[in-house]
């Protein structure tokens, strides 16, 4: 693998950026491996990587049914950050976050993590009381949180509407400082381009077709290009879950929805932080190349299409519009969507499912991305040493049954977006 | 935007209706508790053809049995919920 460093980008700027080599290689499936990761986005990725570097386990591919990066991790609005108010939460969130702070050393590969703060504002009496709760709660977790008056938050984003006859008023927030964004398609590439210089197998146009069950225990995949035997898989395909899980048996906590982003044209600095509206579910932030990266509510009806509805384009401008006006004068250059798990907690699933050598990473909600890290990190350990490390335990696939869910946003026994 | 033909209206977007739930995770009173949890916290969730409940909660606010592919977006029945006898 080439290294790569500041001389090595600016000889390739001399030389027209033709002489880059390929990032990883196209390997042919092999026959077997010891273990096969269903899904190359960037949790499925990142756990290969994981798996290579930590546990010296490198006779591992990634199978993926598309290109790698085509799938949500290149349909987020890309936001990092770990405050989240429940402390199985946040144990996994910072754990993330810690590794998101070394990982362009790590990789060698520039993720272009930003740490530019992730306010949360707060638009009533009751949004301020919850924001103070939330934040004391971090705290007690040594996790950093602050809390900001509106005269705080209008320093910080001068844009900002902060009259009182602002559609929604601005009170305060909560800003974790730590958080930020990252460069979601270098995420992929990042891991990809590592794990397989490790020896990690990263085979695209593969799609899994089933899975390979005897007795109680998997023992492979059948794919669209051949099959292939397995120690141990590990299912890491956020839309795909509940598909795959039926290959063997299964059936999920697990609702699939469109949650769609858009960017606007780019301009000039004028939004150096990410602005997130839980009340009114609406998220901001501007982008390297200066465009305005917008997010909002899912759909509201399970979906598969990755096309997402266009009211719903109108709902989030409106929202975003009536935080910062100033962004009425841009134009909306492209809007995706993405298929989320909602799962019936608002907290994913990791861990073991009921077949032996099967594992499940699944049900990430809104909130997968931020995790990318961390999942891998996490699901990697529990796919090398077959146990769940205690900072997953809590996020079972038998938590629903035992009433034990870890309910971040209090919804009760129904999908995450009601 | 999705055009959903009402029994009662006729084709009406989208914006309209509201989903409820899937058909099969309605859950009858004297269910066991094994299928109570299998429906209350499991989802078949296919990606094709779904039976669904939907309202029609900005018209007519019937409940309507709504049959519909999940990835192509095409709507393939819509019956009211209990049709008078």
């Amino acid at each position: 693998m080439m290294r790569h460093s500041a001389l090595g980008l600016l000889r390739g700027g001399f030389e027209g950026h033709k002489r880059w080599p390929r990032a990883w290689r196209a390997p042919e499936p092999r026959s077997a491996y010891d273990v096969i990761i269903v899904g190359g986005g960037g949790h499925g990725l990142a756990t290969a990587y994981y798996l290579a570097k930590v546990h010296n386990i490198r006779n591992v591919a990634v199978v993926e049914k598309g290109w790698i990066g085509g799938g949500n991790v290149g349909r987020n609005t890309t936001i990092v950050r770990s405050n989240y108010r429940l402390p199985e939460s946040q144990a996994l969130l910072e754990l993330s976050l810690k590794l998101w702070e070394g990982l362009s050393d790590e990789l060698n590969y520039n993720v272009m993590f930003s740490q530019r703060g992730a306010l949360m504002l707060g638009h009533s009496d009751a949004d301020m009381t919850k924001l103070a709760e939330r934040g004391d709660a971090l705290r007690c977790n040594g996790i950093d949180a602050e809390l900001l008056s509106r005269a705080e938050v209008g320093r910080l984003i001068p844009l900002l509407d902060l009259s009182p006859k602002a559609r929604f008023p601005v009170q305060g927030g909560l800003i974790q400082r730590r958080g930020g964004t990252a460069r979601h398609d270098a995420v992929a590439w990042g891991y990809a381009r590592a794990a397989d210089a490790l020896g990690v197998d990263v085979i695209q146009n593969c799609e899994v077709t089933g899975l390979t069950v005897r007795g109680a225990r998997i023992t492979g995949v059948s794919t669209t290009r051949g099959d292939i035997a397995a120690g141990r898989v590990g299912l890491c395909a956020t839309g795909g879950s509940s598909r795959l899980a039926a290959m063997a048996g299964m059936r999920l906590p697990i609702e699939c929805h469109n949650l769609q982003a858009f960017v606007s044209e780019p301009v000039k600095p004028m939004i150096d932080t990410v602005i997130m509206s839980q009340s009114i579910h609406c998220y901001i932030s501007q982008s390297d190349k200066g465009e305005i990266v917008l997010g909002g509510d899912p759909d509201y009806y399970p979906t598969y299409a990755q096309r997402g509805m266009s009211m719903r384009i109108e709902d989030v401008a409106a929202q975003a519009i009536s935080l910062v006006p100033a962004l009425s004068r841009l134009r909306l250059l492209r809007a995706w969507a993405g298929t989320t798990d909602m799962s019936f907690d608002g907290s994913p699933i990791i861990g073991p499912a009921p077949v032996e050598d099967l594992f499940i990473n699944a049900g990430w909600c809104y909130g997968g991305f931020k995790a990318t890290p961390g999942s891998g990190w996490l699901y990697a350990d529990l796919l090398a040493t077959g146990r769940p490390h205690p900072v997953i335990a809590p996020f079972s696939l038998g938590r629903f049954e035992q009433g034990a869910t870890i309910d971040e946003a209090g919804v009760g026994p129904m999908p995450h977006h009601r | 935007m999705i055009l959903i033909p009402c029994p009662h209206c006729g084709p009406r977007a989208l914006a309209e209706f509201s989903f409820e739930r899937p058909m099969e995770t309605i859950l009858p009173l004297d269910a066991s508790t094994e299928a109570a949890v299998r429906r209350l916290y499991t989802r078949e969730n296919p990606r094709g053809p779904s039976r669904e409940l939907w309202r029609h909660a900005y018209g007519c606010r019937a409940w309507l049995n709504i049959q519909r592919d999940t990835a192509t977006h095409a709507v393939l029945a819509v019956d009211l919920l209990d049709p008078p006898a």
